[in-house]
């Protein structure tokens, strides 16, 4: 394997990482104000998500640097092109990241109100920027040759990639929904189990609605064929087992068919982009691939090196964190958020 | 305004704004951790209330920093694309391994810090701390590794004209980072200690019933204030020096030295001079002094504006090297004048403490209460001469700033995200300054937010369905 591709990997990793343990925060963030309707029930759901939240979010920071590492170009094409998009997601990020801390530290009803409805409303913008961009990404953009994206804002609002915004807020509102179903309080878990229903069904419809979309839309069926392989099989299959073990109370499972339809589909995504990383409407050969838009062999080699070492302590300090907080929260406990 | 412009103000805004609270979460993380490993020598309650305190106010900013830390890392490749093009291959590096190596272990051990008190045991729980604290240095070292780049690059070719990294030691060597890296570090750490200074000074003086409570961390607090500011000067000192040689155009326009000066050159206090006409109308200077800042020893010429001017043209082809001077000349007077107030501060403060006659200098303690405002100031001052002071270049010597912003990026979308930002950032200013305020004036013993809501708890909520 390629020093390049093995960095590709990597990026595909850690979106991967990323949108599993942020998806579920994003999911308890877009739930909070609906299925929490105490302001003690409001507390309980974050309390679900406090201790790891943050952490969780350095998996999309990593993402980040590491994709400005290994593909500089790749960064610079997509942070340049997607400029607007990536501003709302920024402005989301920060509004959910100081409403969580902020809520709870004045009792004003209207405070926490106002709080709630922002972290609503920022956690669902992470969801709606990476559907769209997702959506754009596997249709391909307006790139000229000096790499540089000029399709202008709009045109990244197709009916494609809204439908792929729509189908991520919905894989994400379920994934919260099935995650609380594990960690909230039995009264709220119940709840969240029968809300996932209802949400399931929403999300599956959208998702396999984009799938289908995909084979008209999207660059990789003339190349990859109609088949596309175990991995995106394995996703959708994922997607309808939530459904088969939501009615037998298989919580645990649930949860982790819903952790691997979104893990897999990720995957999907960068399986259909390889080799390339966005690929250009205006000329197949201004498309940046993982070697025209690559670091150097030597950069490569000291981020391995850096990650191989580095990266198993981080997962194992993380996987900690989760065992300390592995017990279901009660309405007993003393809420920090 | 030109998009570069725009792009500029917008990175100098966002970076500045990040910069006020990050020293604070450095500097108090690692004050926390010592109050929270005293906290379990002596096991007094007020001692946990204390730290129960501080760690709310710890919190409050540690956020605030955190979320504004994210846009900084994106701001490169939304207006700095072509920038990003050109260095990513050596910048990108120091900045994955920030958050793979410091960001992870800030933000999954204050998670376990604040959730943690009564699952860990006293010990994994003050560790908790000391990582975090570690963790928020590391950070502070990868990043100031990719900033001490753009100032002194090094360990790198240019190739097909853009930048690759051929030595990663070279980076982590970069004389830089050296001076810069310990700088800004103890910078922090005195930061972190004023603002504990400062809060324990107000009790100290206005609620007497706190006295013993907040004697002992505005002792700690003093002690870290005092080594770190007088660290920082002496730092700052080498730094100074090491501009000389590095990047002697920023030392230049620090200095408003249009012309080279003879062998014995002063130093000025305060000059007041037309940047344009080069008109100096007032100057305070001190004889010798800039030779002996400069070299260690009384003479010793530095280098003028139009000299290095005519020295890059022919180095670097025609163009306009100079830095805006009188920023860079006030940013670095104001950063050195309260780097000295703050030492002048921490030491007196000492020495009150040392006499036991703190708490009967009402005057001192209104002092040291304001007190936290020096380092937030002096910290920004710093970077303003250090980023400004680079200008024109974005990577000195390899790229100008001009060439670094993104080509397909508008002026008006850069005009929103700026607009948008800011008021963001003035809102979140003032909601993360009047919580502050509110849990200082509630102090160690805050009222029960949630006294009422426990009755709410109890009651098992009805479940309706969807």
């Amino acid at each position: 394997m390629s020093l390049e591709t093995l960095w590709f990997a990597v990026i595909a990793v850690l979106f991967m990482g990323y949108l599993f343990l942020e998806g579920f925060d994003y999911g308890v963030g877009m739930l909070l104000p609906f299925l929490g309707r105490t302001d003690q029930e409001r507390r309980a759901l974050l309390a679900t998500i406090g201790p790891v939240w943050d952490a969780n979010e350095v998996w999309l920071i990593t993402a980040g640097g590491a994709l400005f590492a290994a593909f500089p170009n790749w960064y610079a094409t997509l942070f340049s092109g997607f400029y607007l998009g990536l501003a709302l997601l920024l402005g989301g990020l920060i509004v959910r990241g100081v409403g969580i801390e902020f809520r709870s530290k004045d009792r004003h009803p209207a405070w926490r109100r106002r709080w709630d409805a922002l972290i609503a409303v920022g956690s669902a913008i992470p969801p709606i920027v990476w559907g769209l961009a997702m959506g754009n990404m596997l249709h391909g953009v307006a790139i000229n040759a000096q790499m540089n994206y000029v399709g202008g804002f709009l045109a990244l609002i197709n009916p494609y990639a809204v439908l792929g915004a729509i189908a991520a807020v919905l894989l994400f509102l379920l994934h919260g929904a099935l995650y609380l179903d594990l960690k909230a309080p039995e009264a709220l878990a119940e709840r969240a189990h029968r809300w996932a229903y209802p949400i399931g069904i929403a999300a599956t419809v959208s998702y396999f609605l984009f799938v289908v979309l995909s084979y008209f839309y999207a660059n990789f069926v003339h190349r990859l064929g109609v088949d596309p392989g175990p991995i995106p099989i394995m996703a959708g299959l994922s997607m309808v087992a939530i459904r088969v073990f939501l009615p037998g109370r298989h919580r645990v499972a649930a949860f982790w068919a819903g952790a691997l339809t979104i893990v897999l589909s990720t995957a999907s995504v960068f399986l259909a982009l390889y080799p390339r990383v966005m690929i250009s409407t205006l000329n197949p050969r201004w498309s940046l691939t993982i070697y025209n838009a690559a670091s150097n062999p030597y950069s490569l080699k000291v981020m391995t090196i850096v990650a191989v070492t580095v990266l198993p302590i981080v997962l194992a300090y993380q996987a900690w964190s989760y065992w300390i907080f592995r017990r279901r929260v009660s309405f007993k406990d003393t809420f920090h958020y | 305004m030109t998009q570069e412009g725009l792009a500029r103000l917008q990175f100098g805004t966002m970076t500045i704004y990040h910069f006020l609270f990050v020293p604070i979460t450095i500097g108090l993380s690692f004050l926390l951790a010592i109050l929270e490993t005293r906290y379990w020598r002596t096991r007094k309650p007020e001692d946990k209330k204390v730290l129960d305190f501080f760690g709310r106010l710890f919190l409050i900013n540690f956020a605030v920093g955190v979320v504004t830390g994210i846009l900084q890392e994106f701001q490169f490749g939304m207006n700095w694309s072509n920038y990003s093009r050109f260095v990513g291959d050596v910048f990108g590096a120091p900045l994955a391994v920030e958050a793979l190596a410091a960001f992870f272990l800030e933000s999954t051990f204050i998670g376990l810090w604040v959730f943690g008190w009564d699952k860990l045991s006293p010990r994994l729980h003050t560790w908790t701390m000391w990582l975090v604290a570690i963790g928020t240095s590391l950070s502070a070292f990868w990043i100031l590794t990719a900033n001490s780049f753009m100032q002194e690059p090094v360990g790198y070719k240019i190739v097909h004209g853009h930048a690759e990294m051929v030595n990663f030691f070279a980076l982590l060597g970069n004389p830089q980072l050296w001076v810069e890296f310990p700088h800004v570090e103890v910078g922090a750490l005195s930061t972190g200690a004023f603002f504990v200074v400062s809060i324990s000074a107000y009790f100290l003086l206005f609620r007497p019933e706190y006295r013993d409570w907040f004697l002992p961390p505005f002792r700690i607090g003093l002690l870290v204030a005092a080594t770190g500011s007088v660290l920082a000067i002496v730092i700052g000192h080498e730094q100074a020096q090491h501009l000389i040689v590095a990047q002697p155009m920023k030392m230049a326009a620090s200095e408003a030295l249009w012309h080279t000066t003879g062998l014995h050159a002063a130093w000025s206090v305060v000059a007041f001079f037309n940047p344009v006409t080069h008109h100096t109308w007032f100057s305070l200077s001190i004889p010798d002094l800039l030779s002996i800042l400069a070299y260690n020893r009384l003479s010793g010429r530095v280098l003028g504006i139009s000299e290095l001017q005519a020295l890059y043209v022919h180095r670097y082809g025609p163009g306009y090297y100079v830095p805006p001077v009188l920023v860079t000349f006030w940013s670095f007077r104001i950063m050195v004048l309260f780097g000295f107030l703050m030492a002048g501060v921490a030491i007196w403060g000492l020495v009150l403490v040392y006499k036991r006659r703190v708490a009967d200098r009402p005057r001192y303690l209104k002092i040291a209460m304001w007190a936290v405002g020096l380092p937030l100031i002096a910290n920004i001052m710093g970077w303003v001469m250090t980023e400004v002071g680079r200008q024109p270049w974005i990577v000195f010597g390899l790229q100008k700033t001009i060439d670094g912003v993104s080509p397909n990026v508008s002026l008006t979308e850069v005009l929103i995200t700026l607009i948008g930002f800011t008021v963001l950032y003035a809102i979140m200013g003032v909601i993360e300054v009047r919580l502050l305020l509110k849990f200082i004036r509630w102090g160690p013993e805050p009222p029960d937010l949630e006294a009422d809501e426990a009755e709410v708890a109890s009651e098992t909520p009805s479940i309706s369905p969807f």
